[in-house]
């Protein structure tokens, strides 16, 4: 396998942007990327989507978005984890150019999200729909139940989440590109309204619009492109039982755990060797499950983490410096790539009021449904 | 969903048909032609039993368009005796009174109406043991 780097990124501020179609927000992300690589050409995307059919009608989004994007005739096509297919076109961009089947590919993630009238609907298609959505749960439902299950366990409390959210929006407010860029306060999150017992309105990442890009190529070649070259050091997939009911721990993200051990495992690096993580804090709940999967904090302790400001900048292992999911926008498909170029501008040192002093190894990890599929990259500054 | 989807899940949403696998004993609901624990694929059908308790459980004030009408209402993952665990709806109480632990029984409930047809699709929702 060769050494990859990112050499390039782009992507669109996240948000309502109802000006923008589908398409209109891949090429704004993809010629960004290829701007800052001052590339002028591809050998193939990837393009991280989780339901553009559902959401605005349209499927068969490789040949589309290549085309509009001047470049008909490259290869490319759309991947599909849920709310993962930005990590998943990632690492599907990675696998193609460490193989040396590809030299220089896109993986790309883009979801417009605000055109539909039935987002919570289209979004349950992740879960089991014979098992789940059936008897009429919902994403926030699901998590919820994660949540009371944590509660029960770990004895986490609603301030705990609250905290989650209070500091992702202090990280987002020093984001341009975030949707909500401004700080919310702990009773703000505790008084906003009830979405699913205990999970309220500010505990919930936003419905978005928005579109990522990154540019990959041999390790070797990166010179061409770019001074400041990310090595990908190592790429982590994984699943889990679909059902939240077939899982032993339903306080627990098995998948995530996996997939974090394959990533540390392939790049001979521990939990403790990271400066910093963007994690999938879909749901505050979520942020908290995952930094124990990811083993960042010790199993049962993620509770505290936000509320300490260990996990805030500044603090032992700063998570999420974007914001997040919670206060940068969750255009589902977008996701994963928008996490992973949070990464590149904090390891290249180019993250302004966001820097990580002296980040030079981070990760990012982008999950699936109810933490059905999971996806950790590593990346290393150079 | 078309009726011949909604048909061929009859045994378990209907009679609560689940399957103990005979190499390693797990119960799986509904049925499945392999075994999650251990891969085997010999099983004997059973029906699981309508009662159980609760494992963890919400209460939905943002709902699916087909259930707006219901708010508020508590969804929860019920254990029953023979370890298989399954999502229902918790009714006939206060939704802030579900909690982990309480005990349910499983009864035949009609749960939604679906496409232009408004088939009416059944299944189980719990109930609070005793009431």
């Amino acid at each position: 396998m060769r050494d990859v780097a990112i050499v390039g990124v782009g992507m669109t501020r996240f948000g309502e942007l109802w000006e923008t179609s589908l398409r209109d927000l891949f090429v704004q992300a993809a010629s960004e990327a290829l701007h800052s690589a001052r590339a002028d050409h591809l050998d193939a995307v990837f393009i991280g989507n989780m339901s553009a059919g559902q959401f605005v009608g349209q499927e068969h989004l490789g040949p589309l978005l290549v085309d509009h994007l001047g470049m008909a005739g490259v290869a490319a096509g759309r991947v599909e984890s849920a709310c993962a297919s930005g990590g998943l076109a990632l690492r599907t961009a990675f696998v193609e150019v460490a193989s040396g089947m590809s030299d220089l590919v896109m993986a790309a993630g883009v979801e417009k999200m605000t055109d539909s009238i039935d987002v919570t609907e289209v979004l349950a298609t992740a879960s089991d729909q014979e098992l789940e959505a059936y008897h009429g749960i919902t994403f926030p439902g699901l998590y919820a139940m994660i949540a009371r299950a944590h509660m029960e366990k770990h004895g986490t409390t609603e301030e705990d989440l609250s905290w989650v959210s209070v500091k992702n929006h202090r990280h987002g407010a020093l984001n341009p590109k975030a949707q909500f860029p401004a700080e919310v306060t702990l009773e703000d999150v505790m008084r906003s309204s009830m979405v699913a017992d205990p999970l309220r309105l500010l505990h919930c990442s936003p419905v978005s619009d928005g579109a990522a890009a990154v540019l990959l190529c041999p390790l070797d070649q990166a010179k061409k492109y770019t001074d400041r070259p990310v090595r990908i050091r190592a790429s982590g997939l994984a699943t889990g039982s679909m059902a939240l009911a077939d899982r032993k721990d339903i306080a627990f993200l098995d998948s995530v755990q996996l997939s974090a051990q394959r990533a540390y495992k392939m790049a001979g690096l521990t939990p403790a060797d990271m400066h910093l993580a963007e994690v999938h804090d879909c749901f505050a709940i979520a942020e908290i499950c995952c930094i124990e999967a990811l083993g960042l904090v010790a199993c049962g302790k993620g509770n505290a983490a936000a509320r300490t400001g260990e996990t805030a900048l500044g603090g032992r292992i700063p998570v999420n410096t974007s914001g997040g999911l919670k206060s940068k926008g969750h255009p589902v498909g977008a996701t994963g790539i928008a996490q992973a170029i949070e990464l590149c501008e904090q390891l290249r040192g180019e993250a302004g009021a966001r820097q990580v002093k002296g980040a030079r190894i981070g990760l990012a990890q982008n999950m699936g449904g109810s933490g059905a599929s999971s996806v950790v990259h590593i990346f290393e500054g150079i | 969903m078309p009726s011949p989807r909604y048909w061929r899940e009859v045994p378990s949403r209907f009679r609560l048909e689940a399957a103990r696998c005979h190499a390693c004993d797990k119960v799986s609901f509904p049925a499945r032609r392999i075994c999650p624990a251990c891969r085997g694929t010999e099983f004997e059908k059973i029906k699981l039993t309508r009662e159980g308790r609760v494992v963890t459980s919400t209460v939905l004030y943002v709902a699916p368009n087909e259930f707006a009408m219901e708010t508020p209402y508590a969804v929860a993952i019920v254990e029953t005796p023979e370890g298989a665990r399954l999502m229902a709806q918790l009714v006939d109480c206060e939704p802030a009174d579900v909690k982990p632990g309480l005990s349910v029984a499983l009864e035949f409930r009609l749960i939604r109406q679906e496409g232009h047809g408004g088939i009416l699709c059944y299944g189980h929702k719990a109930v609070p043991a005793g009431v």
